[in-house]
């Protein structure tokens, strides 16, 4: 690490580029975070006069108040920007949106968006630090990390660990956000799917396919259960909820086939009787909850070890003004 | 003292005198606090953290008691924080005990500026209020930048700006000193 350069660099845009020790440190940062939020007063001064913009061109509850919690935990000031109700239904471009954000002096901006690559299209073009959300298909980092987290939380390390993503992954950035985190991290991965829901390239991936959920259980030591949007039935992919959730649903019947203890994540909002039984939910091997409260935890992290002390914009705001 | 030549360390305690000194200062805790009744003694990470533990394990056997122990990271309370450059390493904060009323006392390896005791002030008034917080240093090497004075001293020593205090614990370190290094030296 060269010293001086800030160890993430300016954004967080996906986990595939990052490297192994980047991911690492970030899991290290988020565990005293942890601690912050268990205290009566649930604030540190840390980001204290930092403004941040939550830039939500999509639809989310649980990522955009994780991170509101997290920037406030961290004494940011925050703003909220939804779709809806916002210039964008009058037409006006991504980058003139953020432009304008920009302009009234922000220091960075947390984007979820429905095209594949808008924060890495937004990163390039202005200085604030730019945090991916979530972007179409492509990746949803902050979600990968916290998984990592409660993976390694529960296995107290991530090496060797079996982690089979479960359901629609080839429309799903948290199966690619999970399968470059986890590969990253020495786990070793395998997807299982209906066919038409996983990507045709997947052999590309590295990761183990299987076609049958029994398989899946037999292997791993954790299931990460992806939610199957249900807009996906009208489409075409798949006959019937009921038939999916017939073959690819986890039930309490399935798990108790293996001998094992399997881990039970989901990124959440879930289909109770679709992808998942409630049975399995609110299980005893269920962190879907311990998802939810180190994704906070994460995100300060992130949050944190991005907001790096700026030496070369002082530089540049002194060669401004001479 | 004028700049010094480098190179040139002194050892200011060596093991044995690192453990006397640590005694007497938990008896002046103890002292000051009238006994141990609603003590409490947090040490600031990282070398802080370990003399804690010593001084509470001396209190405890002597006044044959259990006095509770915490750990303060202070790096999210720094006052520098905007304009250094990589985010510093932020260590585990554990405050096992409720402060509210109690006689807290903060122990820490060097005192220099004054500006970690101030975070950690600011950090431990999130946690409750105390009747009464107290400051107890291995090392006061002088060279203050805010109001700050401690209560308890295992050792003054005067140490220009040139020069750095280095405190060895046997639990990180593999040895117990203090010395007295130039800044460009080692390391």
């Amino acid at each position: 690490m060269t010293p001086g350069a800030a160890p993430l660099g300016k954004d967080l845009l996906a986990l595939e580029p990052l490297a192994t020790e980047q991911i690492q440190l970030i899991l290290d940062t988020a565990e005293p975070f942890k601690e912050i939020s268990e205290r009566a007063i649930k604030k540190v001064p840390t980001l204290r006069g930092a403004t941040i913009v939550n830039l939500f061109f999509e639809a989310s509850t649980r990522t955009r108040v994780s991170f509101e919690f997290a920037e406030k935990r961290l004494s940011a000031d925050t703003v909220n920007v939804a779709a809806s109700g916002s210039s964008v239904t009058k037409g006006e471009t991504l980058v003139d949106t953020a432009r304008n954000l920009e302009a009234m002096r922000i220091d960075m901006v947390v984007i979820r968006h429905g095209a594949s690559g808008a924060a890495q299209f937004l990163a390039e073009r202005i200085e604030s630090n730019v945090i991916n959300a979530g972007d179409g298909t492509h990746e949803h980092p902050t979600q990968g990390l916290l998984d990592l987290l409660t993976l390694r939380d529960h296995f107290k390390h991530l090496d060797g660990v079996k982690v089979c993503i479960v359901g629609d992954v080839l429309h799903s950035r948290v199966a690619r956000s999970n399968i470059w985190g986890l590969k990253k991290m020495g786990a070793a991965v395998a997807v299982c799917g209906p066919r038409s829901l996983l990507p045709n390239a997947i052999d590309e991936f590295g990761v183990t396919v299987f076609d049958r959920l029994d398989e899946a259980v037999e292997w791993a030591d954790a299931l990460n259960i992806l939610r199957l949007q249900l807009e996906r039935m009208q489409l075409g992919y798949i006959p019937s909820l009921r038939e999916y959730n017939r073959v690819f649903g986890v039930t309490r019947e399935r798990l108790e086939r293996s001998k094992r203890d399997i881990l039970i994540l989901h990124p959440g909002p879930m289909n109770r009787g679709v992808e998942i039984d409630s049975d399995v939910a609110d299980g005893p091997f269920s962190v879907i909850l311990d998802q939810v409260t180190n994704g906070v935890a994460v995100r300060m992290a992130v949050l944190y070890l991005l907001s790096g002390g700026k030496p070369e914009l002082a530089e540049k705001a002194k060669a401004g003004a001479a | 003292m004028a700049a010094s030549p480098a190179s040139q360390s002194r050892t200011v305690l060596d093991a044995r005198a690192l453990v006397r000194t640590l005694r007497r200062m938990a008896d002046e805790i103890v002292e000051l606090n009238n006994g141990t009744e609603g003590l409490v003694i947090v040490g600031i990470q990282r070398r802080g953290v370990q003399l804690a533990a010593r001084i509470v394990a001396m209190i405890n056997e002597r006044e044959k008691a259990g006095v509770p122990q915490g750990a303060l990271d202070i790096t999210l309370y720094r006052d520098d924080l905007q304009t250094v450059g990589p985010r510093p390493v932020v260590g585990p904060t554990s405050i096992p005990v409720d402060i509210d009323g109690k006689h807290v006392v903060i122990v820490d390896d060097v005192l220099y500026t004054g500006r970690t005791v101030r975070a950690a002030l600011d950090e431990l008034a999130d946690f409750g209020r105390p009747r009464r917080i107290a400051l107890a240093v291995l090392i006061d090497r002088g060279g203050r930048e805010l109001p700050i004075a401690p209560d308890v001293v295992g050792k003054a020593v005067e140490v220009s700006a040139e020069q750095r205090v280095d405190v060895f614990v046997e639990e990180l370190d593999g040895k117990d000193a203090v010395i007295l290094a130039s800044k460009s030296g080692d390391e």
